[in-house]
């Protein structure tokens, strides 16, 4: 079998990232001309690492969002000649490059890494924005009222938090599980807590003002319940909204995973605020606390959160690598990395084709380290302020 | 202090409670039990058989009766064989109290694990001690390893040491064991041919070198750049300190200041990060084990996940339960020892 050799690759891939490469191209054009407005995301460009971390995270997301142009196969599909090709190879039938070679299914393992962006890069964020906002809605009442809302949420925090997360994927990720109700009323209660969230959170400011209340709290609902039985009940009217029941099933067990972590930041961050001069004077004025909560306390805990979600998409991209690599919710043919990484990762496989393994591998690697770059020197920034 | 550490006793035994129902729950649920007797009768049971399989055997049983018994403060049934009157095992491979009596988890009776086809405690010792093994040598490359990274890293902050360190940390926390496990076998094992790609061997004919080497080193790293970062933000902070002001303008070293008076309070904070590593090294056990094929305990949980195999996967997750609960336990203790400024109340 024909093969282009190194340089060949390298510049094929250059070239099947050309979207990527313009759109980053805008986002510095922009970034350095809007540089004194755009406050803090301006200054991430000060330090290498900063830098760094943006490109890599803009990077994996034009990478997610152009990956139908990117790839030039489809994730799936197997070219019979190709099977365990190398890196290079050609096609002997079309001419076509494989430019990081073939799997054991023969698919393109160039073209599955691109698509597996795709899917991680849909499920983390997603995952960790309610993650967040349960931890949120749970954490600052534990802060700031303390005693027994404190005790009792943080004893079942802990509860889960002691739970190895290996074990907790193994109990709730296996196929059987999808035949009872259990993820379906996790997947209830779980989503619940966004639009409580903004209820809560639009109820306490337009108090005043019904005239507004009732057009936030309306579109809240409407758009809360529209993604709520998209997701939860697979029952969108619109037919837009929908999940397959092992991926609600994933995004349940990482969201279960990781919200008692945003709790207890959260929680130590509400504690820490409730002495603050600034919440005697709310109180004084006779403010709710959920008020206090909400509308003070909380913009005022923004910067270590941000800081917090940023490593948690990180974290979150390795646990749902760790999903794939142990077999759990993701289907055998899906591209996902995690998946891919075991595929690659069997003894046999790993000794005579390497790639097979190491593309997602590096993938997976790049954009937690991008994520963690970032969340680094927005720390740093932070705590210049 | 006695009534500090009663209190997270009781509150320690109330948590394991809970997660052991919790697991007993998820294990027990009606599809795993219906796969257990799918796989106990013969292939082409019908329905019907797979129920009276099921009910036979006990696991039609109150659920929080059958808890009782797995926990042992109630009395565990034989089975009755209805044609010949007498107990019978509910598995071959294992032998069980021919009339009723308190057998659970507190009388040391684990049940039995039907993918070994032997009893729970004759497979889980063995598995403990090969990762107990693992854990040690890990913990004996990672610890001092990121503990002198902090320090060199925090000890002038901001300097150019610190920066390369600082990234290589961060890199270093971005990389799950089954990524640089994969990285790493690719360079040592299929390209340089230098080391062992997996550990098999190291269970028959015992630890070297040559087979122990990758498993350590991938599990070590993902640790490593953790616990380093949490020691150069507390050696940053003990730097900036009037005391370490103080032994400079006497006329101290600087060497001698970081040594003599900076470490010891450096090392408070990385204490309490080291010992709640063990919870996520019982992650990256689990996933080493798989990726280089050590019979531990973290392989055994797998097996015992995906065989459906009840009674071993309960204990596996009691004693995980178990060592990440006695683990945060020690780690507030010793921090609240090392540290006076802490008072517990």
């Amino acid at each position: 079998m024909e093969k282009v050799g190194f340089f060949g690759i390298v510049i094929g891939i250059l070239w099947r990232f050309w979207p990527v490469w313009i759109a980053l191209a805008v986002v510095l054009a922009n970034v350095f001309k809007f540089k004194r407005r755009l406050g803090l995301f301006g200054h991430l460009f000060d330090s290498l690492t900063g830098a760094a971390g943006v490109l890599i995270c803009c990077f994996w997301l034009f990478t997610a969002l152009f990956a139908h142009i990117i790839a030039p196969l489809d994730p799936r599909v197997q070219v019979a000649v190709m099977k365990n090709a190398v890196p290079g190879a050609i096609n002997p039938e079309t001419g076509m490059v494989f430019l990081l070679g073939g799997d054991q299914l023969a698919r393109d393992v160039f073209s599955r890494a691109v698509y597996g962006a795709r899917i991680v890069l849909t499920i983390a964020p997603a995952a960790t924005l309610i993650a967040l906002l349960v931890g949120v809605t749970l954490g600052l009442p534990a802060g700031y009222f303390g005693r027994r809302v404190d005790q009792v949420l943080s004893f079942l925090a802990n509860l889960v938090l002691a739970f190895p997360v290996i074990l907790l994927f193994y109990l709730l990720v296996t196929p059987g599980i999808m035949d009872t109700p259990i993820p379906y009323a996790m997947a209830g209660v779980l989503f619940l807590f966004p639009i409580i969230f903004f209820c809560v959170l639009f109820y306490t400011r337009f108090k005043a003002r019904p005239e507004r209340l009732y057009i936030y709290l309306a579109v809240t609902l409407v758009i809360g319940f529209w993604i709520y039985s998209g997701l939860v009940f697979n029952a969108d009217p619109l037919g837009i909204v929908s999940i397959e029941p092992n991926e609600l099933n994933i995004f349940v067990a990482v969201v279960f995973a990781s919200s008692p972590g945003v709790f207890r930041i959260v929680r130590g961050l509400a504690m820490d605020i409730k002495t603050r001069d600034y919440i005697s004077a709310a109180q004084t004025r006779g403010e709710t606390p959920w008020y206090i909560m909400l509308w003070e306390m909380l913009p005022n805990a923004r910067g270590p959160l941000i800081v917090d979600t940023c490593l948690r998409i990180g974290y979150t991209t390795i646990l749902l690598g760790t999903l794939g690599f142990f077999g759990l919710g993701m289907g055998p043919e899906s591209p996902d990395w995690g998946t891919a990484i075991k595929d690659g990762s069997q003894v046999a496989q790993l000794r005579l084709f390497f790639w097979q393994g190491l593309t997602p591998a590096v993938s997976l690697m790049s954009l937690v380290l991008g994520l963690n770059l970032l969340a680094d020197t927005l720390r740093e920034q932070s705590l210049k302020d | 202090m006695l009534s500090f550490m009663l209190r997270r006793l009781g509150v320690m035994l109330l948590t394991m409670l809970c997660l052991s129902f919790v697991v007993f729950f998820f294990v027990n649920l009606d599809p795993n039990l219906r796969k257990l007797a799918i796989f106990q009768t013969e292939m082409r049971a019908s329905d019907q058989d797979l129920e009276s399989w099921l009910h036979r055997n006990g696991y039609r049983d109150n659920f929080f009766e059958r808890f009782g018994r797995w926990l042992g403060v109630w009395p565990k049934q034989p089975v009755i064989d209805p044609a010949t009157g007498a107990a019978v095992p509910r598995f071959r491979f294992c032998a069980e109290p021919a009339e009723a009596r308190f057998s659970g988890v507190l009388e040391g009776d684990f049940g039995c694990s039907t993918a070994f086809r032997a009893t729970v405690a004759q497979r889980l010792p063995e598995a403990l001690k090969a990762t107990g093994i693992l854990m040690f040598w890990v913990m004996i490359v990672m610890v001092p390893v990121s503990l002198l990274i902090g320090v060199l890293a925090g000890m002038r902050e901001g300097s150019r040491l610190d920066r390369s360190l600082s990234v290589a940390s961060i890199a270093s926390t971005a990389t799950p064991e089954y990524v640089s496990g994969i990285i790493f076998t690719a360079v040592f094992a299929s390209w340089l041919g230098l080391l062992n790609g997996s550990a098999a061997t190291a269970t028959s004919k015992g630890v070297s070198f040559n087979n122990f080497t990758l498993p350590v080193m991938t599990m070590a790293i993902y640790g490593t750049g953790y616990i380093a970062r949490m020691t150069r933000a507390s050696m940053a902070e003990v730097m900036t300190a009037q005391y370490i002001r103080t032994a400079r303008l006497k006329g101290l070293s600087f060497g001698s200041v970081v040594v003599k008076h900076a470490l010891r309070n450096a090392l408070i904070a990385p204490f309490t990060v080291i010992m709640l590593q063990f919870p996520w090294l019982l992650t990256g056990v689990v996933v080493v084990e798989s990726i280089f094929n050590y019979k531990g305990f973290g392989w055994l949980l797998v097996q015992a996940a995906s065989n459906n195999d009840i009674d071993l996967v309960l204990a596996c997750g009691l004693i995980s339960v178990v060592l990440v609960l006695f683990t945060q336990l020690i780690s507030d203790v010793g921090y609240a020892f090392l540290n006076p400024r802490i008072r517990v109340s």
